[in-house]
Order: structure tokens, then C-alpha cells, then sequence
């Protein structure tokens, strides 16, 4: 079976959602999910409902705060926005995840020529 | 961050209003994505098929939501709790019988775990009690003699030695009933005082809960008498008046003051002399006459913080040889070396005895509770066999194992929780019940009560029985086959050969056990029987003793002078006659006499006496115990003798004359080569006075009534100085007959006559054997609740399978089998397991056997007898938990059985 959309990592849903509201501010949970479906171009493979677990995770740690309000056309609708601690967080798992990312992009680069591994090599 | 846990109870309790802002949220997203479907042209239908779509499962999501946010083990087993009630409700029976076999294995543990802690595990009541040291030569033939110290010891060892804090004791040969306290006009009231060295409540820590405790100045020759009253006689004999400090009372003739009341908490005889009670304590004057009584102390030491036993002990056996038996007598000094200075820790003397007893009584228990886990098991495994389609049904719902395994535990945690709190009922009233038995003579029994030890422990077993009584099953019933179990239907669903297997394994084992149990009762049982068939060399059956007050005059001048003492001596022995000559008068009275000390109760010794002209061993042994005695005494006892009696006219001016035990006469006849090793008739010495052997009586248990009867000497009363008198009577009349017409006799002689306490000779042997059997009781009990239970397994097995083959029994009986044929059927399955079962029972009980061989008494622990008879039991039990379905089974109707179908 062919896989067309990306199945999320453990925790890296948090991330984007901490990531959404740094650069759109408030949002309603809804809009936090097209944002991320729309950023991701649509191939992350999300089911919305699964961004409300996230959110309430979040919002008990403090990072995000919410308030019931008013959407665009006018319908009532939960909005969430970063706080304070939320933005140091943002920052720190954001340096964590390049560094992941860099690393896998190296390790992924790897073959039997390249760099300082080489000496200790096996037989082909 | 750290408020977290904080929202997450919050979360817990706010679930309604939490779960109703949920479903708004999510109803606004959906909303909010239909709208944006609708506005990219999509038909309405289509534009919400989508947005669910995109959505997910909702519920998924509103469970994830609850999980994320909330305590959901929690609900979980909030639901499992309720569900856990409401089907335990179900089965009100199921329930009951249950709770009632949990409740008798947690109850009997909590309270023996009571007992256990009380007497083995808790330190001494006594602050820094593990400070506390017990000094004394190795157990001898001589008694309380040779485990005492003189005074002039007591000072020596306390100058010589560095690692302790300071050192005390008490007198250790204080009779019962040797005060008497005189209120007003009142007749005279008997009580029982222990003299103590004047450090001694500061040694044990020990503070008065009213007044003071003795101070030097109290115990020096002279001072003025006092007195400290224990808290228990405080309250029966005073009415726990509290202005008592400072009143002085008329004690045996002298106007004590007295100066305090010691706290609930003391019980001297608690710990020093289990299953007597001492009423007051008063100070022993270490440096009047006392100083020339020889060994009268026993000696308690406080070590330094930080000096091990080891060092006090190395520190003890140094200051030996220092230690004089009377400074006046230069040639007593060092032989306490020989006979050796050894502290103990305290805790060890008061309970080391008892180790044994006790961690048996705990395994006896721990089986119990094996038993009880073992039969709920069976009944657990019964009716989760009944429930297996439950199970299965929810499986096929989608709930894990973890959770079906989870629900079982629960009810087995709901179980054990009723079976806990009835148990620890019980276990109170039990400890309540134990710790009112004042005439065992076990340590701190007093002090026994249910403390947070107790309760701790009350919970650990029931969290440990549930998982282990409820694991099993539940660890089955999850891992079934969910496919078989449904398709399976009729009443024989679940219940396949398997199980069965299961349950019966489960009962041969408790029958195994319940056998083990058996045996260990059966054989501590014999043991018992053989120390109640023991010789004791006297003959307690009707025969009583009675405390005399020997009469005291003005004139005594404290026997100073040789003539004063010769005076008293007179009239003691005019008073003695007197008080046989009249007692023996009274109807019934079949022989009477008087000794100073009984046996099972205080003794003494004087030494070794040798005979003349023998040359004496180099490593002489401890002497006999002596027994200051009247004529007649011997036969009131019941005591055989060959010889001929002391008499009234073997006087001060006449041959010394005395008695001798058999075990002692054989023992001087290897040395002295007697012709026909008799003893009658020879001569031996004392050191100070010759002695002429006039009779050789049976050896008589005096110290224990188990252990070898040891040696006796008895010196008549008109030659030798007696400590006290004790009336003993023979009567053909019980003891409500002659009880006051004897005491009537001697208070007419003697008006100063303590109401004293008629005392069966019977109920010293009893005080003695009472620790065997203490634990011989409750490790029977134990047993008979151990046979019980496992009756109950046997019943529940057997009925349940025939239940089960109702309709293979219908067939069989309409192809035209009969009804005994059927029950003999039921019956032989019963005794198959039972045989298993028992067979197991005795391989382990003789292992077991070995454990408690140190307990029993001349008995083997391999006694086949009581093998025998346990199998014997246990079988018989069986077949009468197996004969009531077996009788079911054969009355069962074959139309009927078929139709059910």
C-alpha cells in the first residue's frame, strides 16, 4: 500500500499547533487545523478531532490560553493564543527539532564513502 | 506547567460542564467546516460528509480530549467500582460467603500479627530499649540462686564495668501475696511488692504518671518506708484517687508513705514475671540485712550509646572476677567468674523463648490465609466460568484485556476490602479477648492491642490476597479463546474438562495444606497431651495452697541476737503446729503441711551439700533447690517418699536431719559408693553443719514442668529458717468446702491474716503449661478453621460438577444406573481428590515437621499416630463435603435433568 499523506510523529503535532498560533496569534481550533493542512500542502495526514487532545494537553501546561469568542462570519467559537511560556517553548522545541532534522538529514545522506566513518568500515 | 496535576483533578471533578464546553467547541468546528465546504460550491450533504470526514472519528476525539485532559484510570475504575457493586449485589451469597472466608484469614493474621509484633518485633516499652541488657550466669540447676547476684556483686560490677550507662535490678524472690495492706479496722488485704535497687525506674526510663519514683535517700538503711503503686492497683485498690501521693498506709505492719503512682504503660510483671501481677513496687535497702542474703538480685544494665553487645559483654566477663559473693568472705570474690557474668539484650530475655512459637503461629496463620486465597480462587474461577459470554461480549466491544483483567480486580479489591474490615472486627475483639488473659504467662501479652502497625499490616494482606486470589482467574478469563466462548452456548458453556482440571488442582491444593495444618495442630496437640502426663513428683490434683502470714511480735528485735532469733524460731514452730494441728481438723482436710516456696512457683539453693569424707569433684555442680518444710508437708503434696518424715521432735537441739530428691541421692552415691546406692541414713555437709539423710523423695518439677526435674533438698522448718509459709492442703472436698473454714482456722490463730487466695496447686501447673498451650490452642484453632475451609473447596468443586453433569448423570441413570451407583460415582471422585490432596499434605508436613520438632514435646515429628489421624480427619471431612451433592446427585430425575435442555 502506498502511503500519499505523512502519518504525524509522537508530539510533533503540539509543535505545529504551539508554531500556528506564534504566527497567526488567535485562532479557533478549526482554523489552527487548516492552517497547518494548508501550510503542510495538504500532505500531512490529520484528523482534526485529533487537534483538540493537543489543544487541552497545551492549554494544562500553560503554554496556550483560550477564550470563547466571536469568528469572521460571526459564529461563537473557542480561540486559542500563545502565552508567554508557551513562545519559550515554541523556541526551544523549535532549536531541538532543527537539530533533529539535521541529523536525520545527515544520517540519511550517509554512504560507505563519505566522511570520518569510513575507517572502520565492514567488508561489502 | 506546575499546576498541571492541579487541572487535571479539576478536570476529573468538573467532567459534566468540562464535556458539554467540549461538544460546543466541536460542534462550532464542524460548523465552521461545512461553511467553508459550502462556500467551495459543495452540495450541503456532501460539504458535511466532508467535514466529518476530514474531522475523524468523533468520539475517538472526545475520548482522546478526556484522556489528555483528565484522570481516566481513575474514571476507569470509578466505572469498574460501580459496575463491581452492582454485580457483587447481584450475587448476595456469592458475596457473603466471600467476605466471611477473607474476613477469618485477615483476622486471624492481623491478630497474630498483633501478638507477633508485640512480643517479638516492637522494641520493649522502655525508651533507647535496645540499650537494655539482661546480666546473668547460663541457665543451672540451682535456679533463681545461681541466676542472682549478691549485693556486694551488684556494687562491684557496677565499679568494674565502663560501657554502661549505670546498672540496676530488683529482688528477685518476692513471693505472691507478700504484702499485706491494712486499711483502717479492715481485715488485712494481700498484695504483691517487688523490691527494686533505687536506680531502677531511671535505668528503664520509666516516669511516674503521678508523685515521684525513689530517689538514693529512699533505700538507705533507716529511711523512712515508701511506696509506688502500679497503676492497676492504683485504680482497684484506691479507686484511683488522685490525692493519693503523700497518704501512708499500714503495709505488713509498717506506715508507708506513698510516693507515686507508675504509668499504665509499666507493668513490671509484663515483662519480668509474665502472667503474675505486682502491685507495687518498693526499694530494696541494698546495704542492710539484705547485704548478707547471698544471691538475691537480678541485674539489669543501661549500655553506653554506641557499645555494642559484643564489648558489654567483653567488659562483663573483665569485671568478673571482681565480684565477690560477700565482701566479708574474701574467698567468695571471683566466683561469679566461674559461673559466669553474660549480658543479654532485654528483648531477648523476655521473649527470645518464644521466637519459635511465634514465627510458627505466624506460618500457621500465613497458611490460613493461603487457604482462604486458594478457596476464593475456586469460588472467583466458578463464577467468572458462569461469566465467561459476559466477558466475550465485551471483548468483541473493543475492550482490551488490560481492561477485562482490570475489572476482575476489582472486584477482587472489593472483595478483599470487606473481607479486610470484618477482619480487622475481628481481630480487635481476638487481641481484645488475648489481652485479658492476665494468667498466661507470656510477656507483654497486657500490652497486646491493634496499633497502626496492625493496620498497616491489615492492609498490605488484603492488597496482597486480592491480586493473589484474584490474578489467577482473571489472568484466565481474559486470555480465553472470545470466539469459542460465544459461539458456545447451552448450559454447558465454558465449562469445559479444562477448568475443571483448573479447580481441582486448586482444591488438592488446599486440602494439602489444610493437611499440613493438621499435622503441625495434631503434633503440638500430643505434645500437650504428653506434658499433661508428666510426673511432677507431686500430686496437684485436689491439693491447694494457701499464703500463711507467719506472726510477728515487738520483741523480735529484728532477730539480732542469737536468742532473739532462737525465740522467733520457737514460736514460728509452735504457730506452724498450731495451724496444722487445727487446719487438719476441718472435715475433708486428708493431709496438710507447710513449706516456704512451692514448686513451679520461687525457689532458691543453698549450695551443694557433699558427703562426708568423699573428695569432692573439681568442677562441682550447682546445688539442689531447698525447700524449708514442716512435717507432713511431703504427703500433703503428694510427694512419695522412702525414709521416714521430718517430725515435730527433729528440733533445734537435735540431729540435723533433711530430705533429699532421688535424681540428687543417685548423683552423691556414684561419689560416695553407698552399699545398694541408698542414701538413707548418710551423712553430708553443708560446710557449716553435718546433715543426716532421713528420707529420699521423688523428684519433683520445679522449675518447668517439661524440662528435667532438677535436685531438691528439703530442711525441716524447726532446724532452718523459712522465707514464708505456704499451706498446703489435701482434701477429699473441693475447694468451696474447706476454702473458708481453713482460712477461718488460721485467722483465729492469727489475727493479722490476709484474706489470702486459695489457690488450686493445680492452676501453678496450669500457669506453667500455659504458653504450650497458648500456642497449641490457636495453632488448633487454626487448624479446625484451615479444615473448614478446605471443606468448602471440596463441597463447592464436587457440587459444582455435578451441577454440571445433571444431564450426563440423567442419561446414565434412564440406561438404568442406580442411585448408589451415581452417588459412589460422586463420591469416589471426592475421595480422589482428598487422597491427592492429603498424600501432598503429609509429603510436605514432613518437611515441615522439622521446623517445629524444637516445639514438641517426647514427641516424634514424625509421629505416625498423628499422621494417621490427621488423614484420618481430613478424609472423613471429605466425604462428608463430598456425600451432600454426591446424595443430590443420585435424586436427580432423569425426565427432569433431560427436559432442562
Amino acid at each position: 500500500m502506498k502511503r500519499s499523506k505523512l502519518d504525524l510523529l509522537q508530539g510533533t503535532l503540539d509543535l505545529m499547533v504551539l508554531k500556528t498560533l506564534a504566527a497567526m496569534g488567535s485562532l479557533h481550533g478549526y482554523g489552527i487545523a487548516r492552517r497547518i493542512e494548508q501550510v503542510s500542502g495538504n500532505q500531512v495526514l490529520l484528523n482534526q478531532g485529533t487537534i483538540y487532545a493537543s489543544l487541552v494537553r497545551l492549554e494544562q501546561r500553560g503554554w496556550i490560553r483560550s477564550s470563547w469568542g466571536v469568528s469572521g462570519n460571526n459564529r461563537k467559537a473557542r480561540f486559542y493564543s500563545l502565552t508567554a511560556a508557551g513562545q519559550r517553548r515554541l523556541s526551544e522545541d523549535a532549536r531541538y527539532w532543527e537539530r533533529l532534522t539535521g541529523v536525520m538529514e545527515r544520517v540519511l545522506r550517509m554512504d560507505k564513502d563519505s566522511g570520518e566513518w569510513t575507517d572502520e568500515g565492514e567488508p561489502a | 506547567m506546575n499546576g498541571r496535576p492541579f487541572r487535571r483533578v479539576h478536570a476529573f471533578f468538573s467532567k459534566r460542564s468540562l464535556d458539554a464546553e467540549l461538544d460546543a467547541e466541536l460542534t462550532a468546528h464542524l460548523e465552521l467546516a461545512i461553511e467553508e465546504n459550502l462556500e467551495r460550491g459543495l452540495s450541503p450533504g456532501e460539504a458535511r460528509r466532508l467535514a466529518l470526514a476530514q474531522f475523524g472519528g468523533l468520539e475517538q476525539a472526545k475520548e482522546k480530549h478526556r484522556e489528555a485532559r483528565g484522570l481516566l484510570r481513575l474514571d476507569i475504575f470509578l466505572q469498574d467500582l460501580k459496575y463491581t457493586f452492582r454485580t457483587l449485589g447481584r450475587d448476595p451469597g456469592f458475596t457473603v460467603v466471600a467476605a466471611l472466608i477473607l474476613a477469618l484469614g485477615i483476622g486471624a493474621n492481623v491478630a497474630v500479627f498483633s501478638v507477633v509484633n508485640t512480643l517479638l518485633l516492637r522494641p520493649l516499652p522502655f525508651s533507647d530499649a535496645q540499650q537494655l541488657v539482661w546480666i546473668a550466669p547460663p541457665p543451672t540447676k540451682c535456679g533463681l540462686s545461681c541466676a542472682t547476684y549478691s549485693t556486694d556483686a551488684y556494687d562491684e560490677f557496677r565499679i568494674y564495668t565502663h560501657s554502661f550507662q549505670d546498672v540496676t535490678g530488683y529482688f528477685a524472690f518476692s513471693s505472691p501475696d507478700n504484702l499485706n495492706l491494712t486499711i483502717g479496722n479492715g481485715a488485712p488485704i494481700p498484695a504483691t511488692g517487688i523490691d527494686v535497687i533505687a536506680n531502677f525506674f531511671s535505668v528503664l526510663g520509666v516516669k511516674p504518671a503521678m508523685g515521684r519514683l525513689f530517689t538514693p535517700a529512699d533505700a538507705l538503711d533507716g529511711a523512712p518506708p515508701v511506696i509506688v503503686l502500679s497503676d492497676a492497683w492504683w485504680r482497684r485498690q484506691f479507686n484511683a484517687d488522685p490525692q493519693i501521693v503523700g497518704k501512708a498506709f499500714d503495709i505488713s505492719g509498717r506506715q508507708t508513705t506513698v510516693i507515686g503512682v507508675l504509668p499504665p504503660s509499666f507493668d513490671f510483671g509484663a515483662v519480668f514475671s509474665p502472667g503474675a501481677k505486682i502491685d507495687a513496687i518498693t526499694p530494696l535497702d541494698l546495704y542492710g540485712q539484705p547485704r548478707d542474703w547471698g544471691n538475691i538480685v537480678t541485674l539489669i544494665g543501661r549500655m553506653k550509646p554506641g557499645v555494642t553487645l559484643a564489648q558489654a559483654r567483653e567488659d562483663a566477663t573483665a569485671a568478673a572476677p571482681h565480684m565477690c559473693w560477700n565482701n566479708k568472705y574474701p574467698q567468695s570474690c571471683g566466683d561469679y567468674a566461674k559461673r559466669g557474668v553474660v549480658p543479654v539484650s532485654l528483648k531477648d530475655y523476655v521473649s527470645g523463648k518464644l521466637r519459635r512459637s511465634l514465627i510458627v503461629l505466624w506460618s500457621a496463620v500465613g497458611l490460613i490465609l493461603l487457604i482462604a486465597c486458594v478457596n476464593l480462587s475456586n469460588l472467583l474461577l466458578a463464577r467468572a466460568t458462569a461469566r465467561q459470554k459476559e466477558f466475550a461480549m465485551r471483548a468483541a466491544l473493543g475492550a482490551s484485556r488490560g481492561r477485562i483483567v482490570g475489572q476482575l480486580l476489582t472486584e477482587s479489591l472489593i472483595l478483599s476490602g470487606m473481607g479486610a474490615l470484618l477482619g480487622l472486627l475481628l481481630a480487635y475483639f481476638l487481641v481484645f479477648w488475648l489481652a485479658h488473659q492476665g494468667a498466661i504467662a507470656l510477656p507483654l501479652l497486657g500490652t497486646l492491642r491493634i496499633d497502626g502497625a496492625a493496620l498497616m499490616w491489615t492492609l498490605f494482606i488484603a492488597l496482597a490476597t486480592a491480586f493473589l486470589f484474584g490474578a489467577f482467574p482473571g489472568l484466565r478469563m481474559a486470555g480465553g479463546n472470545l470466539q469459542e466462548s460465544l459461539k458456545d452456548s447451552g448450559p454447558g458453556a465454558g465449562q469445559s474438562p479444562k477448568h475443571e482440571r483448573v479447580r481441582s488442582v486448586l482444591v488438592v491444593t488446599e486440602v494439602a495444606l489444610a493437611c499440613v495444618l493438621l499435622v503441625g495442630a495434631g503434633l503440638l496437640l500430643r505434645s500437650f497431651l504428653k506434658v499433661l502426663d508428666v510426673d511432677l513428683g507431686f500430686q496437684p490434683q485436689r491439693a491447694y495452697a494457701i499464703n500463711v502470714d507467719i506472726p510477728s511480735s515487738a520483741d523480735d528485735s529484728n532477730g539480732e541476737t542469737p536468742q532473739a532469733r532462737q525465740a522467733v524460731a520457737l514460736r514460728r514452730t509452735a504457730f506452724f503446729q498450731q495451724v496444722i494441728t487445727q487446719v487438719s481438723q476441718i472435715p475433708g482436710v486428708q493431709a496438710a503441711g507447710i513449706s516456704d516456696y512451692l514448686p513451679l512457683g520461687q525457689n532458691r539453693a543453698w549450695g551443694t551439700p557433699w558427703p562426708k569424707g568423699v573428695k569432692e569433684p573439681d568442677a562441682l555442680p550447682a546445688g539442689p533447690l531447698v525447700y524449708v518444710v514442716t512435717p507432713g508437708y511431703l504427703r500433703a503434696m503428694g510427694t512419695p517418699l522412702r525414709g521416714r518424715d521430718f517430725t515435730w521432735e527433729d528440733s533445734p537441739t537435735t540431729q540435723n536431719v533433711v530430705i533429699i530428691s532421688q535424681a540428687f541421692a543417685q548423683f552423691l552415691a556414684t561419689y560416695a559408693h553407698w552399699p545398694n546406692g541408698d542414701a538413707v541414713g548418710h551423712t553430708i555437709s553443708n560446710g557449716n553443719q553435718d546433715l543426716t539423710i532421713i528420707g529420699v523423695a521423688a523428684n519433683v518439677h520445679e522449675e518447668t514442668t517439661e524440662g528435667d526435674a532438677g535436685w531438691q533438698i528439703y530442711y525441716p522448718e524447726t532446724q532452718a529458717g523459712p522465707i514464708g509459709a505456704e499451706l498446703v492442703l489435701r482434701s477429699a472436698l473441693p475447694a468451696i468446702a474447706i476454702a473458708n473454714p481453713v482460712l477461718h482456722a488460721i485467722i483465729q490463730l492469727n489475727l493479722n491474716q490476709t484474706a489470702a487466695e486459695f489457690r488450686p496447686l493445680q492452676s501453678f501447673v496450669d500457669h506453667a503449661n500455659s504458653p504450650r498451650r497458648f500456642f497449641m490452642f490457636l495453632v488448633s484453632a487454626f487448624a479446625a478453621l484451615g479444615l473448614l475451609l478446605a471443606a468448602l473447596g471440596i463441597y463447592g468443586v464436587i457440587s459444582y460438577s455435578v451441577t454440571r453433569q445433571t444431564q450426563e448423570i440423567g442419561i446414565r441413570m434412564a440406561l438404568g444406573a442406580t442411585m448408589a451407583r451415581v452417588q459412589r460415582q460422586v463420591l469416589a471422585g471426592t475421595l480422589r481428590l482428598a487422597l491427592t490432596g492429603i498424600l501432598l499434605g503429609a509429603l510436605a508436613s514432613l518437611a515441615v515437621a522439622r521446623l517445629i520438632s524444637s516445639l514438641l514435646f517426647a514427641t516424634s515429628p514424625w509421629d505416625v499416630a498423628t499422621y494417621l489421624g490427621m488423614a484420618a480427619v481430613l478424609l472423613a471431612v471429605a466425604v462428608v463435603s463430598g456425600y451432600l451433592p454426591a446424595r443430590r446427585a443420585s435424586h436427580i430425575d432423569p425426565m427432569v435433568a433431560l427436559r432442562a435442555n
